[in-house]
């Protein structure tokens, strides 16, 4: 770029399309394998919704880590925590939860979702205060910090509930399945779908349509130059940070609700599904962040169904492929 | 110095505890009769082989794998499997040990030039999600590994307890086949473990520090970082498959528990750290202190739950009940990261960075 055109328009960002047809391309290339369209057609809506819930989690690790540079292992315990809080609130509230109306379930499911997502905000800022602020910086201590973090909160889960997997049940009126062309698609799968949209689009519109989603995608660009016009960078960070806490806790309500059950383990045990996803993005992508979400669960979901015992390393070796044709990953936002 | 390698502790209180160490470790069977015992000193031989791998990567190289633990259970299993597959015959312990080391050296390489090619950040999360599915993987393929409930075998006739090496007792001492096999592991891990205090204190070595302190400036003097770090993580694979192959003679069985869980890779961690980054002497002071605080600490805790229990306080038998001895472990963790980074040795030694 010469400083001299001034005048004329900044170049505009090549678009950059090719990773947005890989999902589909995936879900494309597994029908023949699944055989039964109708079989397809359930395992691709389950996928879509795995993906949904993986990605609300990973969206907050990816943007942490773009804007702040940390890496941010104890991300796990606010999904697990999460989860837990949603047995806390939907205790009491069994009514609520039984009661055939859809009203009175969504409220149950609203004050929970709500509950969960202001305790991880609260719980994300105390996080950051006490325990990464004295490392940013240095990568290796945020890992082990963080690791810390994430063992204590699960022993504290443990201590304070026991080992035992905890039942949390649907409410009445998401329970069940609903019959799309002659395949079962549960009620549930299809809300995640849809609160997973709406969570990527809000995202989208504050990071390309607000001034705090510039001042965010600028900090994730160039944080210094970010301070230097004068904009304090610290509180952007905790808000980010919080956010992020809270999109975990948001997962991990979901994923209770999704497995029927929690479990303190269980931020632990997506971890690793959240790493995969977001280094298939691109660390700090949002948009990447959703596609390999996307890539992870319906792969995931494909093997799980035609070769069960590979899931897991089908996830490992869809990562080396998009590492090998895209070393950063599918977008690559931040320089480091 | 030969053997130290020109290394020496460098502070009188930390020499005259690691010659303590040493020579407890030497003549463990005939200070410390009775199964208990040998089988702590054992696993505290093999974790500080295992200990002082993993310190290469952390301390010296300066990258956080989690992965560990799976070259670990890569030795333990290549042994478990050969003595399962073929029965307890030396050539099959052979055999086991030259699949394992070269197949966890190559994983180790593979993994490195794929996550130390563009970020070393890359290395922590790609390692652990890699270790989750081998881990997955292990379990699943139970024609091969036993599953869950893991691999019992016999080991070759000399290294069984039934095996009486000299008819009177020595000392007192019974010398059998299982004194046998503590000093085979304990002779292997002296001389892995200076092995790598040779590999530190090398020009190999010297390069890993100055790619720890400064990548840069490293780089800029022309030495290549991704594969000083690769070799590093190769040569810290082989030496942890050595130790697991070493565990799995000992405790002739391989699971997944004592092998491949995530429990294992944060016990590690914790050695490292306490006992200092980035110092070898570290390795055996950590896993001495971590291995002797596992076996005889919990039941500290356990007594101090009941005494809670009893005495009628909320909340606390639970934080102190045995099971979550991991909780106090991660805030040590954490404490110690924060408050001495050199851990033990670099306190003994002065100061420290």
């Amino acid at each position: 770029m010469s400083a001299l055109d001034t005048g004329a328009a900044l170049p505009k960002a090549r678009a950059d399309l090719v990773p947005l047809l890989l999902p589909a391309a995936l879900a494309l290339a597994a029908l023949p394998f699944v055989g039964s369209p109708s079989t397809w057609l359930t395992l691709t809506i389950a996928g879509l919704a795995m993906g949904m819930m993986i990605f609300i989690m990973a969206s907050g690790l990816t943007l942490i880590f773009g804007l702040m540079d940390v890496l941010n292992f104890g991300h796990g315990a606010f999904i697990a925590i999460g989860a837990y809080l949603a047995v806390l609130v939907l205790g009491p509230l069994a009514p609520w939860m039984q009661a055939e109306s859809i009203w009175l379930n969504g409220a149950a499911i609203a004050a929970a979702v709500l509950f969960a997502m202001a305790v991880t905000a609260a719980l994300g800022l105390a996080f950051e205060r006490v325990l990464i602020v004295p490392v940013y910086g240095q990568h290796l201590k945020q890992i082990l910090i963080t690791m810390g973090g994430l063992i204590v909160a699960e022993q504290v889960l443990y201590a304070l509930y026991g080992p035992q997997q905890i039942p949390l049940p649907l409410p009445a009126s998401l329970r069940g399945s609903v019959l799309i062309g002659g395949a079962a698609i549960e009620k549930y799968r299809l809300l995640a779908v849809a609160i997973g949209l709406v969570v990527f689009l809000a995202m989208l519109v504050i990071l390309n349509r607000t001034k705090i989603g510039l001042l965010i995608r600028a900090g994730v660009e160039n944080g210094e130059m970010v301070e230097a016009l004068g904009y304090r960078i610290t509180r952007l960070f905790v808000g980010v940070f919080m956010a992020g806490s809270a999109l975990a806790g948001l997962g991990g309500v979901m994923w209770g609700l999704y497995r029927e059950q929690v479990h303190a383990a269980m931020g632990a045990e997506l971890m690793v599904l959240v790493f995969i996803v977001v280094i298939i993005g691109g660390l700090g992508s949002v948009t990447g962040c959703f596609i390999g979400a996307l890539l992870v669960a319906l792969l995931t979901n494909y093997t799980g169904f035609l070769v069960p015992k590979l899931a897991l390393v089908s996830d490992i070796l869809l990562m080396v492929a998009v590492l090998l044709w895209r070393p950063r990953g599918l977008y690559a936002v931040t320089s480091r | 110095m030969m053997p130290l390698s020109g290394d020496p502790p460098r502070s009188r209180l930390l020499a005259l505890g690691l010659a303590g160490i040493v020579l407890a470790l030497m003549f463990a069977p005939f200070l410390f009769p009775g199964a208990k015992p040998l089988n702590v000193a054992a696993k505290i031989c093999i974790f500080i082989a295992l200990a002082a791998s993993y310190d290469l990567l952390l301390g010296y190289t300066g990258i956080v794998s989690f992965a560990h633990t799976m070259f670990y259970g890569i030795g333990s299993y290549g042994i478990a499997i050969a003595l399962y597959g073929l029965g307890p015959r030396w050539d099959a312990v052979l055999l086991g040990v030259t699949v394992a080391l070269p197949l966890a050296a190559a994983l180790a390489l593979v993994i490195g030039l794929f996550s130390l090619r563009v970020q070393a950040i890359f290395f922590a999360m790609i390692t652990l999600a890699v270790a989750s599915a081998f881990a997955v993987l292990a379990s699943q393929l139970s024609w091969l590994t036993g599953g869950e409930d893991g691999r019992s075998f016999r080991v070759p006739e000399l290294l069984r307890p039934g095996f009486t090496l000299v008819p009177q007792d020595l000392l007192g001492i019974a010398v059998t086949g299982r004194t046998l096999t503590y000093y085979l592991v304990f002779a292997c891990c002296a001389a892995l473990f200076l092995l790598l205090l040779r590999v530190v204190n090398s020009p190999f070595g010297r390069v890993l520090q100055a790619i720890r302190e400064n990548p840069f400036r490293a780089e800029a003097l022309g030495y290549r970082i991704v594969v000083h770090r690769t070799l590093a993580n190769c040569l810290a694979a082989a030496v942890a498959a050595a130790a697991g192959a070493l565990n799995a003679l000992w405790l002739r069985y391989t699971g997944p528990d004592t092998s491949l869980s995530f429990a294992i890779m944060l016990d590690i961690l914790l050695i490292v750290v306490i006992g200092g980054m980035g110092t070898m002497y570290g390795a055996i002071l950590g896993a001495t202190l971590f291995i002797l605080a596992q076996n005889y600490l919990q039941a500290l805790m356990g007594w101090a739950s009941a005494t809670a229990a009893d005495g009628g306080l909320p909340l606390l038998p639970a934080l102190f009940h045995p099971d979550r001895w991991l909780l106090w472990l991660g805030v040590l963790f954490i404490a110690c990261v924060y408050f001495f980074p050199a851990g033990i040795v670099g306190k003994l030694r002065g100061g420290g960075k």
